[in-house]
């Protein structure tokens, strides 16, 4: 089959997907969470009022049209105004995605260097006491909670030994270099010992295949083998993880970014969760299941082009 | 003598004895794995603190004053006092009935929508299949968080909308695991044979494949345990966690006000709390697959 059909296979079936992503959000906050007029107007508003709202905000109009709306808004990408900043949430989407970046793309590309190339070195010393030790510290810096992170990091680096911001941003290069380092170091920190763990278990998977036996029979010293054919082999587990979390980069992180007072997409959203902004809840959600869906496509495309052993069926 | 019992066992129930095998080699390997019989001993022990919790016979008087506000550890009062001038070990303690049901709870929860929606997708195929299929790939495509905070909206705040919140956000991947494990074993000689005696599909999928594929759940159980336990921490942070009553989550989520003032022990004192429990828990996942994953042996 045709790369192109198979793209464009993979890019309908998307279709369904999106429909029931707007469904599940639209009974979650349509149809379940009632009637959003109370949170808005208070408890002395009267019941002209509250009409006048429902109207304005047109939850009068019937079922279908409301979730017409909601899958329309997740191609057009025009959400509305948010009930608290009164901004359209567009234009914050727009502000928010760049500080986000600047904090996600530096600690992703980080961990990502940091934990292939820790996880070669683990592969080559396996079964051996620096390998076991490795992953009992990946698990263990799992087993601490991520908030708790934060509140020591925050505390200790940035207040107690003044090596770092507290917290604040400022936006354009280099200005913002300073606010984002102790959040990037932290997010590093947060996701090494998963990432570690899943390339570990990759390059351990290709380790006791027959062609690195076959390698090995041949007399190719371990760095060759371990650099030339096991990295080159794992690469499409390592492409697939790599590219899945793309679309996680540009949402931001929720914590860190509230903590940090950096104004990007996950401080937005945490704003929002906090003041039930369902515009903007809604927005980020439909926002992001709509970057996952397409990041997962593009994912299954590369895969048939990195490994050619994947038959389009 | 034992050898003698072993030889009547063998003949009354020459069965039992096979189909258990991987179960017995599997509790020898892990009794032989002292990393993971001590963090079986601490999950027994958190289980049987959180039990005495909920009778109230330990840190049953965690609401008591007991000194000043905010005093450090000492040798009273090893965790120090919180704003209250409650004692912080009590508190602990007593946050570990919290953390325990939520992993329980959820666990059971998730696992059993996994296995319920993975079996019947994969035993059907076809149209259930793809409905199945479907709606968990929609369900995917929502970020949990999103979903956690619209679940615990809509049940309102407390220790039951945490269970399902959680539960209802975590059961896709064991769902993908268990479609894929039914589907290869549907076809297995020993289903056609069930069919061929008369079985329904009911006892083909619960009594046949089921125990067949029972390692993954049990492995996903400790999973789950250990990251509900977690995520209790950052409902806590959003205001959607368990109230009046001591979490881990709830004292972490404290230290925030706390920690510019110097007050450092009751972050420390639930972050160890949880971290013990989750780092067994983690060792003791892999313990299990170790041990019970067949496509592993050998490694």
């Amino acid at each position: 089959m045709n790369i192109w059909v198979y793209v464009l296979r993979r890019l309908l079936y998307v279709v369904p997907i999106l429909l029931g992503v707007c469904l599940i959000i639209f009974v979650l906050f349509n149809v379940v969470a009632g009637d959003p007029t109370h949170l808005l107007l208070g408890k002395h508003a009267t019941a002209r009022q509250m009409a006048e709202l429902r109207h304005e905000l047109g939850l009068d109009r019937p079922w279908f049209y409301q979730y017409f709306d909601l899958v329309k808004s997740a191609f057009t990408f025009d959400f509305g105004r948010s009930w608290s900043t009164k901004q359209t949430i567009s234009t914050m989407i727009s502000e928010g995605a760049l500080p986000s970046l600047t904090l996600t793309i530096p600690g992703f590309v980080i961990t990502t260097i940091l934990s292939v190339s820790l996880s070669l070195l683990v592969s080559f010393y396996r079964g051996s006491f620096f390998d076991k030790s490795s992953v009992i510290f990946c698990v263990g810096l799992m087993s601490i909670s991520s908030l708790a992170y934060i509140l020591f990091g925050q505390w200790f680096f940035a207040y107690y030994m003044d090596w770092f911001e507290i917290s604040g941003y400022d936006s354009g290069f280099p200005n913002f270099i300073p606010y984002i380092q102790l959040p990037v170091l932290i997010w590093v920190i947060l996701s090494i010992g998963p990432d570690l763990r899943f390339y570990r278990t990759v390059m351990l998977d290709e380790v006791y295949q027959d062609y690195v036996r076959t390698a090995r029979s041949k007399g190719l010293n371990e760095k060759v083998i371990l650099f030339k054919h096991v990295l080159k082999n794992a690469m499409i587990p390592i492409v697939t993880y790599v590219v899945i979390q793309i679309p996680f980069l540009i949402l931001g992180a929720l914590l860190i970014e509230s903590f940090f007072g950096i104004p990007g997409l996950g401080g937005i959203t945490l704003n929002a969760i906090n003041s039930s902004d369902f515009p903007v809840i809604r927005a980020m959600t439909i926002l992001s299941a709509v970057a996952y869906i397409l990041f997962s496509v593009l994912t299954d495309v590369l895969y048939t082009v990195v490994d050619p052993r994947v038959r389009l069926k | 003598m034992e050898n003698a019992q072993a030889v009547t066992t063998n003949i009354n129930k020459p069965r039992e004895e096979k189909s258990k095998s991987l179960w017995r080699h599997a509790f020898e390997t892990i009794m032989k794995d002292k990393m993971a019989v001590v963090s079986i001993l601490i999950f027994l022990s958190y289980s049987a603190i959180a039990l005495l919790t909920t009778f109230d016979l330990v840190a049953g008087d965690w609401a008591k004053e007991v000194g000043g506000s905010y005093t450090a550890p000492s040798a009273e009062h090893w965790f120090g006092t919180d704003i209250f001038g409650r004692s912080v070990m009590a508190k602990t303690l007593k946050g570990t009935q919290v953390a325990m049901s939520i992993g329980l709870f959820t666990a059971l929860i998730s696992g059993f929508i996994g296995v319920l929606l993975g079996a019947i997708a994969g035993f059907y195929g076809g149209k259930v299949d793809e409905v199945i299929v479907w709606f968990y790939t929609t369900f995917s495509s929502i970020p949990s968080i999103m979903l956690l905070v619209a679940i615990t909206f809509i049940l309102g705040k407390g220790l039951l909308a945490v269970y399902l919140a959680l539960g209802f956000t975590s059961w896709v991947s064991l769902c993908r695991l268990i479609r894929g494990e039914v589907m290869r074993h549907k076809d297995r000689e020993y289903v056609h044979a069930a069919t061929a005696i008369g079985g329904n599909d009911f006892r083909k999928l619960f009594k046949h494949i089921l125990p067949n594929v029972l390692h993954i759940v049990i492995i996903n159980f400790s999973l789950q345990f250990q990251v509900a336990i977690k995520s209790e921490v950052i409902l806590s942070y959003l205001g959607l966690g368990v109230q009046g009553r001591p979490s881990w989550g709830t004292m972490i989520d404290d230290a925030k006000l706390e920690l510019a003032r110097g007050v450092w022990w009751q972050l420390a004192a639930a972050t160890l709390a949880m971290f013990v429990i989750v780092l067994s828990l983690n060792i003791l996942g892999d313990a299990l697959r170790d041990a019970l994953d067949p496509k592993l042996k050998g490694k």
